[in-house]
């Protein structure tokens, strides 16, 4: 099979690559990128587990072939903390007790940034809707949905501190 | 107490931290430990794992749900660029025996199909390749002849069947598998001596956890070492090696089993031995290390651990009075095409039959139905969620036969605080409880008179509004008896009674405390309750403790997170680690200062002179001085450089079954109570149903963590709902499993659960266990159910619908609403 030469950013780094036109784009990230965060829960778009940010938007990696993602920025869960300081939204996972096994929470990490990034504030409601779209079997949701509406909170705050104010 | 019962003696208590108030760690919702590892996506899961020229595996599975193999062909396959190996049944059976069976006499199952297929789904045939693609695209050349039997279905019809319909005619004359009838207590009196005996015809189908992650193994073979080295997600692995050694004509001492986080498991992992002894095999045949993670599709119709799936005749005799005498059913189970864990379901479901009330005896015959569908598995309450729905079923059948209010029935036959320990006909034992608590905290909380009144107003108004409650049991720390008690007297087969769980604690001379456990992390959050507990006992922060997981040869004694027992069990372990290690930090630290070991405490991380503010030895100085210093202390092998400590907890109380079978004996003592209420309201013209309010009071003892117990309660409740509502494995008359994907299999989103779910707590703490600790990872599936489905019964009442059979998805519930209207005008 003839492979096929891509460019991508993926945690803020360009990566080079040459990959059969048929891989995954969740197995470019897994397996040929080595970064195992993204988690392949049933490879047909259903489940969220293997959502990665793809330019701003929260997508299956496991709908799209690597090779789609030409050009794109991307960013994994490992793109999310920085040193070793976990992003607000982890931070609020953590907080919140958002996770049990985890295999689901690097999909959910996705959806919320999408989320955040469109709508600050949101109303649980909203937040529900969001994350409809991505299945956790051991939660039930209720501290998913709590951290989400902790790391909006957190956000904010922390864009209240970074945007200058007129004098 | 039933003379029947008389020789079950309830063993003393082995308890040494009493339940208290002022505990510093064990009660705080602390933080996870796993944490911050898993959201910075480091934790380490089993298709993360990659071994040099690793290579990997794809299967080719049954289309077919009965068949004999005619021919294979593998020789497309074999020919395609990059393909390592391609393996037939025949071909593993050279290099493996069939897969270890707790049903006794066992029934054959070969972890790649030998002859025939059984179900859609099983293995004929696989391929190892360079990678998982071409691997797949070989498995597509792989081609079968077949011909086709007839497929067995129906429940009862196959508990019929003969000739070619038989699954196992090698094994049994028929697909029965199991029958056997238990007495406990004197039923045939109770029963004749009843008022009214209520009778309902229940079904509860079949569904599975379906945890995001699949299983998977990496295994490696030596043939110089003569061993196999395997990553694997199972929740057992310091046990398996024990039961899957024979399969691979290895002794257990040569296979080294290495734990991985595991992405959920809710029992649909405990063993896993079948994808082990696959996988295995097939590095032994290839040659290399192969890796083999299920498909979605693979997972849902071969991974041996679909859910109960049974039909119930039950009677419960009940006096004029209302007082509920005596229980008893025959159950068929549709088990599927295999018996692996014997109808240990059943075992288990023995530990809480009769609910939390005081019925006096209780009988079942038991019919173990094998059928040409997945074969059943551990599901998050394995097979007590189905009686605890049975019983509260027949506890709202008797409250409407009688014309009684359910809620004070129930309060009527209810165990009351002070006759615990309880014995209950069985033979297990409720430790500890106070049922009225949870009752009356639920009702508190949930506003109930109020919501009655509200329902029945809106019912008034044509809305299919109700509410429904339900008190359950909850049993905690399992006892292996569960698993063979049930089996015929004369082949119980493997008697197993030890349930032990281990932790090996060292304080390194740096004075961090290196922690290791013996059983894996599948979501619960063993490191987290060790690290509260330790911190509690040796006066530590939990930050000075590092995890580690042993491997099936560097650990011993871990049986894992199932059953609801690892936190009762690793406290235990803890206790006596703390113990030991407290021994040898005040006999060094004691001759640091000069003092005898009598004379000294452990006080905020250092040992300290008693009644001194000022003289101590913190524990990261005795540990170095103790490691790198040994001449200066004593000779005498007490004084043996180091601080480290193993030490394990066996099952706090548990006794044999009585050798007629009587009695089972104590086996599931630790018991939680749970009251779940809630108000639905139905869409007659879809069969929708809204969840309009939730309430769940859980008792499981002292909390160790309160959060973290919280997140167990809800992720159960959602299991309960799905169970209840939407959840359902549709055959269809050619055995077809239908729906095996997450799109059709409709477990419930964020947007399907109640938008205002109150959870409470009581603690009754139990007198056995370290500080009180019950277990508490079944309960939200354990309840749910049962109000739901009271509480649609509720709504529909004015249409005369009766739920004897879940789920009740949309189009099932519309269906008995169309067969209540179109039966009122006939």
């Amino acid at each position: 099979m003839t492979k096929v030469s891509i460019e991508v950013n993926v945690n803020g780094r360009t990566r080079h690559a040459t990959v059969p036109p048929r891989m995954l784009l969740s197995d470019f990230i897994r397996h040929e990128l080595s970064l195992p965060g993204t988690h392949v829960g049933c490879e047909h778009g259903v489940c969220g587990s293997c959502n990665v940010v793809v330019d701003g938007r929260a997508v299956r990696s496991c709908l799209m072939f690597a090779v789609q993602a030409e050009g794109a920025e991307i960013t994994t869960v490992e793109g999310l903390a920085q040193g070793d300081d976990l992003h607000p939204i982890q931070q609020a996972f953590w907080e919140e007790h958002g996770l049990q096994c985890g295999f689901c929470t690097p999909g959910m990490l996705a959806t919320a940034q999408e989320l955040l990034a469109q709508n600050p504030d949101p109303s649980d409601d909203e937040i529900r809707e969001a994350i409809s779209g991505n299945l956790c079997r051991c939660t039930g949701y209720e501290f998913i949905i709590s951290a989400i509406r902790s790391a909006a909170a957190k956000l904010r705050e922390r864009e209240s501190e970074t945007t200058l104010q007129p004098v | 107490m039933s003379q029947h019962l008389k020789s079950n003696v309830i063993p003393p208590s082995r308890q040494r931290e009493m339940p208290r108030a002022g505990l510093t760690w064990i009660g705080q919702s602390m933080k996870r430990v796993e944490d911050p590892r898993i959201l910075s996506g480091k934790g380490g899961y089993i298709d993360d794992v990659a071994v040099p020229g690793m290579a990997h595996a794809a299967m080719v599975s049954s289309p077919h749900a009965h068949a004999r193999i005619v021919s294979i062909d593998t020789s497309k396959a074999k020919a395609l660029p990059g393909v390592i190996g391609v393996y037939t049944g025949d071909d593993m059976a050279t290099v493996v025996d069939p897969c270890p069976s707790f049903a006794s006499p066992p029934i054959t199952q070969h972890p790649m199909s030998i002859g025939k297929v059984r179900h859609v789904g099983e293995v004929v045939a696989a391929v190892v390749a360079e990678d998982r693609y071409i691997a797949e695209d070989a498995a597509e050349l792989v081609e079968v002849e077949w011909e086709i039997l007839p497929a067995n279905v129906d429940i009862e019809a196959s508990a019929a069947a003969t000739g070619d319909a038989l699954l196992h005619p090698e094994d049994r004359e028929s697909n029965v598998a199991l029958d056997e009838s238990f007495s406990f207590g004197d039923v045939d009196q109770h029963f004749a001596d009843a008022h009214t005996v209520v009778k309902r015809r229940l079904r509860w189908q079949r569904s599975s956890a379906q945890a995001i992650e699949t299983c998977g193994v990496v295994a490696q073979f030596d043939p110089f070492k003569g061993g196999y080295t395997i990553h694997s997600n199972s929740n057992f692995y310091n046990f398996i090696p024990f039961v899957i050694g024979g399969s691979l004509r290895v002794s257990p001492g040569e296979l080294r089993i290495i734990p991985v986080l595991t992405g959920g498991s809710f029992g649909s992992k405990v063993f896993n031995h079948k994808i082990i002894i696959l996988t295995a095999g097939l590095a032994r045949l290839a040659g290399v290390p192969v890796k083999y993670i299920e498909d979605r599709l693979e997972h849902f119709t071969n991974s041996d651990s679909h859910g109960s799936d049974r039909l119930y005749d039950a009677e419960l005799a009940v006096a004029e009075d209302g007082t509920f005498t005596s229980l008893r059913f025959t159950v068929m189970d549709d088990y599927g095409a295999y018996l692996q864990f014997g109808v240990g379901t059943h075992g288990n479901a023995m530990a809480q039959v009769t609910g939390p009330y005081q019925i006096q005896s209780f009988g079942m015959r038991v019919i173990a139905v094998l059928t040409n569908k997945t074969q059943q598995g551990p599901y998050r309450g394995f097979g007590s969620e189905v009686t605890n729905w049975v019983m509260e079923r027949m506890a709202d059948a008797a409250a409407e036969e009688m014309g009684r209010d359910p809620v004070a029935l129930r309060e009527q036959n209810m165990i009351q605080p002070d006759q615990f320990p309880y014995m209950i006909p069985t033979g297990n034992i409720y430790d500890s409880g106070n049922f009225q608590k949870v009752l009356a905290e639920a009702k508190s909380m949930f506003d109930f008179d109020g919501w009655r009144d509200k329902a029945k107003a809106m019912r008034a108004e044509g809305r299919c509004v109700g509410v429904g409650l339900a008190t359950c049991m909850e049993r905690s720390v399992y006892g292996p008896t569960e698993w063979w008690s049930l089996n015929n007297k004369e082949t119980p087969g493997f008697t197993l009674t030890s349930t032990p769980e281990g932790i090996t604690v060292r304080l390194d001379p740096s004075g961090k405390m290196f922690v290791t456990l013996n059983s894996p992390m599948v979501g619960n959050s063993p490191e987290t309750v060790v690290a509260q507990i330790l911190a509690e006992r040796l006066t530590i922060a939990p930050e000075d403790i590092v995890f580690n997981y042993s491997d099936s040869q560097s650990g011993f004694n871990g049986v894992g997170p199932q059953g609801s027992r690892f936190t009762a069990m690793i406290a235990g372990a803890c206790v006596s680690a703390a113990i030991k290690l407290e021994e040898r930090l005040k006999r060094f630290g004691a001759h640091m200062l000069q003092r005898r070991p009598e004379d000294v405490e452990l006080r905020n991380g250092t040992v300290a002179v008693k009644g001194l503010n000022d003289q101590e030895k913190p524990f990261g100085e005795i540990a170095l001085t103790s490691s790198f210093f040994r001449l200066s202390f004593p000779d005498g092998e007490e004084f043996d450089s180091g601080l480290e400590t193993t030490a394990v907890y066996d099952h706090p109380l548990s006794t044999d079954p009585a050798e007629d079978r009587s009695h089972l004996g104590i086996f599931y003592p630790i018991v939680g109570h749970i009251c779940h209420i809630v108000a639905v309201e139905v869409d007659p013209g879809t069969g929708k149903v809204e969840i309009l309010d939730y309430a769940a009071v859980h008792d499981n003892g002292t909390m160790v963590n309160p959060r973290t117990l919280a997140g167990q309660v809800w992720g159960g409740t959602a299991n309960g709902i799905g169970t209840t509502l939407s959840e359902q494995f549709i055959y269809d008359a050619d055995g077809q499993f239908t729906n095996p994907n997450f799109a059709e299999f409709a477990m419930p989103t964020a947007n399907e659960m109640p938008r205002n779910f109150k959870l409470g707590h009581v603690e009754t703490p139990s007198p056995f266990t370290e500080y009180g600790i019950k277990g508490g990872g079944e309960g939200g599936r354990l309840g749910a159910p049962s109000a739901l489905s009271s509480a649609i019964e509720d709504a529909l009442s004015d249409h005369g619908v009766k739920i004897t059979s879940l789920p009740v998805t949309p189009p099932i519930l519309r269906g008995l609403i169309r067969d209540a209207e179109q039966g009122a005008t006939a």
